[in-house]
């Protein structure tokens, strides 16, 4: 097929190479797949490998390639949503279309496929369809919406957004379910008085500010910001400095940017403009996750708006010297460009792998520039700091980890949704507030922090004791702890990105070695085997994905060892393999016993 | 030139010269990290992990990590050694490596490595995956069940070769390497005397006509282990030396 348009669509983001990413999303969304010779065509009309093109293609799992059909279902396989029935979504999805889970029609118009979380967990069941999102789904929805795909034509494009999402309709709402707001995210915004505030004093006045509010990085590390934007600001490096905005919310169970950037996505802009003046730099980058693609018209028209209204632009709210511009970085599909230097490699146009540090973001990011990578919400805090100043933001939290925090709670609880709290409020507290009596597991910062039990549940959520990461996952006394930890470990071995052993190699040997004993035939071995092993893969792993990747085992094996105990076998060696699973295919072909 | 740095491996004090990574001041004494994705003359990627070392209580690779004075690096500890014999096992687990059949047998870093590092028999559970061959280019062929992702061929066709041969494909454990090419090999300009050609550290990536030419016994690992080279090089040159090491170059 000739894709004559292909020349047109790369021309559009000048031929450039960092664009690949944005680029491709044009081809997909204009030929509803990118094909072999798309691929080809796009090469020659940039002037680079094919090679190159294919590494970025077939690392992020939004695009799709030959064989895939134009529209394709997008099935979250969490255990938050499947709590709310995405099995019998998916088997209704495989009888309507006549096609089994990872499969096209012969028609190359649907395919169906699991995807990891969707940060939908609070409304669940939900899919993705493309870009477009549907919510509160029940399996009697599936024809309706399959009926209008199929008689709407856009199967034929495989558009994106919004297009899908105005020919279905009213499915696709998204609520934001703030149970509890507080005082920092979700008051009414007066636009422009943070960034006054910070334009009305030198840059280094305002990273006093933030410095003397302590506030850390919310993305999970706990990075102090101050410090963070200092190192970009003094970089030895010459080169223009880059504010990155982090809304990769990739952890499973986290939905909290989602619901920031729908209430109060002008707190995030305004914050990366003020980070902007601080480390001095004139460029933004705001990085969306794929499965947030629903949201860029809508954070689009407030970027938009704010250049109107001289919030961003040139001469930024009239500032002689302070020029700042924001542009949206659309994701593709990988858990791992949360970490800031796949992020980084990502919006450069490249597979999201990992860099080695040194050198850091803050003295080489983004095209090797100084770049400041921060969490939205981080930047929604310093958006109110510089506004409301930092002895009012000290007054929430703890000595060491200071404000409030959005959580994201969903699982078996009566109100899941959005809750600001102080940052160390206990785990009981916050499940209290969620309606979980008598839950028996919590996990705490998604599947890469911890899950634990009732013992634990006096713990505070923050920097001092458990990571706060954003999330909580409430797990009830019926559920089978142990299938969900499965479900977890597939997840990490789906998102390695690859580049090291111990991780790409390493992570489906857990999957492996743990299906041994969770389906009954592990001796007390077997489960010491696993977890000598995890530690090697998280001693050895290059980043945060591959050492913490077995923590969903590890966690559990401290926390429950019982669930471990009731399920191995009390014998010293047994097979990895079942000899009548081996043997069935051959008896069945043979029709007799051997 | 600037003034030397010390650094702490296992106790011991090494005077080393700015700018070298921990791996090369290593080698430059005689201290031999286990390596398989990291050469002299290329760009080190730190894909295989094989080189991790504790620095200064954190992990890290030794091939990228850049010395600094007062590093105290932690190398021969009972639990490195058998991590590194556990990425060794999961190299051989995920591929297909069949050491007897193979023409780089004896030259091959992946099995000196696995004898070096006592790894001699895997017990992790084996993938059984299916991956092609590119027999196309009557230069170079691909055998990818046992490739083993290190990059090295993709850097020196990049870096050295300035030809752009190879790129990555796919994510996870479906990540394998590509060809600049819908045809194969035989649709990119690789020839056998490129850098990339040679690069392989295992029997992956083969030069046609070139099989079984060494007699056993004689082949680049039969009469002394890998890391020799580099053990007897710092014999001659004094255990202090800052001299660059020759490298491990088997082709």
């Amino acid at each position: 097929m000739e894709e004559t348009e292909i020349p047109s669509l790369v021309e559009k983001y000048n031929n450039s190479r960092t664009r690949l990413l944005d680029i491709l999303q044009a081809v997909q969304n204009q030929y509803g797949m990118i094909s072999e010779s798309s691929i080809d065509q796009i090469a020659t009309a940039m002037g680079i490998h094919r090679a190159d093109v294919l590494d970025a293609v077939s690392f992020y799992s939004f695009f799709r390639r030959q064989g895939q059909g134009h529209a394709s279902i997008r099935i979250p396989r969490c255990p938050a949503c499947s709590a709310f029935e995405s099995e019998q979504l998916a088997e209704k999805f495989q009888k309507t279309l006549g096609i089994k889970m990872g499969s096209t029609t012969s028609d190359s118009r649907f395919s169906l496929q699991w995807t990891s979380c969707i940060g939908l967990c609070d409304q669940g069941p939900a899919i993705l369809v493309n870009g477009s999102v549907f919510t509160r789904l029940s399996p009697e929805k599936v024809d309706s919406i399959t009926n209008k795909l199929k008689t709407t034509g856009i199967l034929d494009h495989g558009q994106e957004f919004p297009q899908i999402q105005n020919a279905c309709g009213p499915n696709s709402k998204v609520d934001s379910n703030i149970i509890l707001p507080g005082p920092v995210f979700f008051q009414p915004i007066q636009k422009g008085a943070g960034l006054w505030k910070a334009l009305s004093g030198s840059p280094e006045r305002v990273i006093d500010e933030i410095c003397s509010s302590r506030l850390r990085g919310r993305g999970g590390a706990g990075f102090p910001t101050a410090n963070k934007w200092n190192l970009t600001r003094y970089s030895r490096n010459t080169a223009q400095r880059v504010v990155v905005g982090n809304a990769d919310e990739g952890e499973p169970g986290t939905f909290k940017d989602r619901v920031l950037l729908s209430e109060a996505a002008d707190l995030v802009f305004e914050g990366m403009t003020i980070a902007g003046y601080a480390i001095g730099a004139q460029e933004g980058i705001f990085y969306l996750r794929a499965e947030y693609a629903w949201l860029w018209p809508h954070l689009n028209e407030i970027i938009t708006k704010r250049r109107t209204q001289h919030l961003l632009g040139d001469h930024v709210c009239g500032h002689e010297n302070f020029h700042f511009d924001i542009r949206i970085q659309l994701g593709a599909g990988a858990y791992i460009c949360g970490e800031e230097t796949a992020l980084l490699e990502s919006s450069e146009g490249k597979r999201g792998a990992p860099r080695d540090r040194p050198p850091y973001p803050t003295d080489a990011g983004y095209l090797g520039k100084p770049t400041a990578v921060n969490n939205v919400e981080t930047l929604a805090c310093v958006t109110r700091i510089l506004e409301k100043g930092s002895e009012w933001f000290t007054q929430y939290g703890t000595k060491d980890s200071v404000g409030t925090k959005l959580f994201s709670v969903s699982g078996d609880c009566d109100r899941p949704g959005i809750f600001e709290v102080p940052l160390g409020i206990t785990v009981y507290d916050l499940l209290a507030l969620a309606g979980a009596i008598n839950s028996a597991a919590a996990m705490v910062s998604g599947p890469s922090g911890e899950i634990i039990g009732p013992k634990d549940f006096g713990r505070k959520l923050c920097h001092e004791d458990l990571r706060a990461g954003g999330s909580i996952m409430v797990f009830g006394q019926q559920r089978d702890l142990l299938a969900i930890v499965q479900e977890f470990q597939k997840f990490f071995s789906e998102e390695s990105c690859g580049y090291c052993t111990p991780c790409r190699a390493g992570t489906p040997i857990l999957e492996t070695m743990f299906a041994k004993i969770v389906e009954g035939r592990g001796t007390h071995g077997d489960w010491e085997e696993l977890l000598d092993f995890a530690g090697t893969v998280k001693r050895t792993s290059r980043c945060g994905l591959g050492q913490s990747a077995a923590n969903p085992i590890v966690s559990t094996s401290r926390n429950f060892p019982e669930l471990y105990q009731t399920r191995l076998q009390a014998v010293d060696f047994t097979s990895r393999v079942s000899l009548d699973e081996a043997l069935a295919d051959a008896r069945q072909i043979m029709e007799k016993q051997i | 030139m600037s003034e030397l740095v010390t650094i702490f491996v296992d106790g011991a004090e090494i005077q080393t010269s700015p700018g070298k990574t921990v791996l090369q001041a290593c080698d430059a004494v005689g201290v031999f990290i286990p390596r398989l994705c990291y050469r002299p003359d290329l760009i080190p990627a730190g894909r295989c992990r094989l080189c991790t070392v504790r620095i200064n209580g954190r992990y890290a690779g030794a091939c990228y990590t850049p010395v600094a004075n007062g590093m105290v690096i932690e190398h021969q500890t009972p639990e490195l050694q058998r991590d590194r014999a556990r990425i060794i096992e999961m190299l051989f687990v995920e591929g297909n490596h069949i050491c007897p059949e193979c023409e780089k047998t004896g030259n091959c870093d992946l099995q000196a490595c696995a004898y070096r590092l006592n790894m001699l028999a895997p017990t992790l559970p084996y993938r059984y995956v299916t991956r092609d061959i590119d027999a196309t280019n009557p230069e170079v062929f691909i055998d990818r069940s046992r490739c083993i992702l290190c990059g090295m061929c993709d850097v020196a066709s990049r870096h050295v070769d300035k030809k752009t041969v190879f790129a990555f494909e796919n994510r996870n454990g479906e990540m394998r390497i590509a060809v600049d090419s819908r045809k194969g090999l035989i649709g990119t300009p690789i020839r056998a005397s490129d850098k990339a050609a040679q690069v392989c550290p295992v029997g992956s990536i083969l030069i046609k006509g070139t099989a079984f030419q060494s007699p056993y016994g004689e082949r680049t690992y039969d009469s002394r282990p890998i890391g020799a080279d580099i053990e007897e090089a710092s014999k001659i040159h004094g255990a202090v030396s800052v001299a660059e090491p020759e490298g491990n170059d088997q082709t």
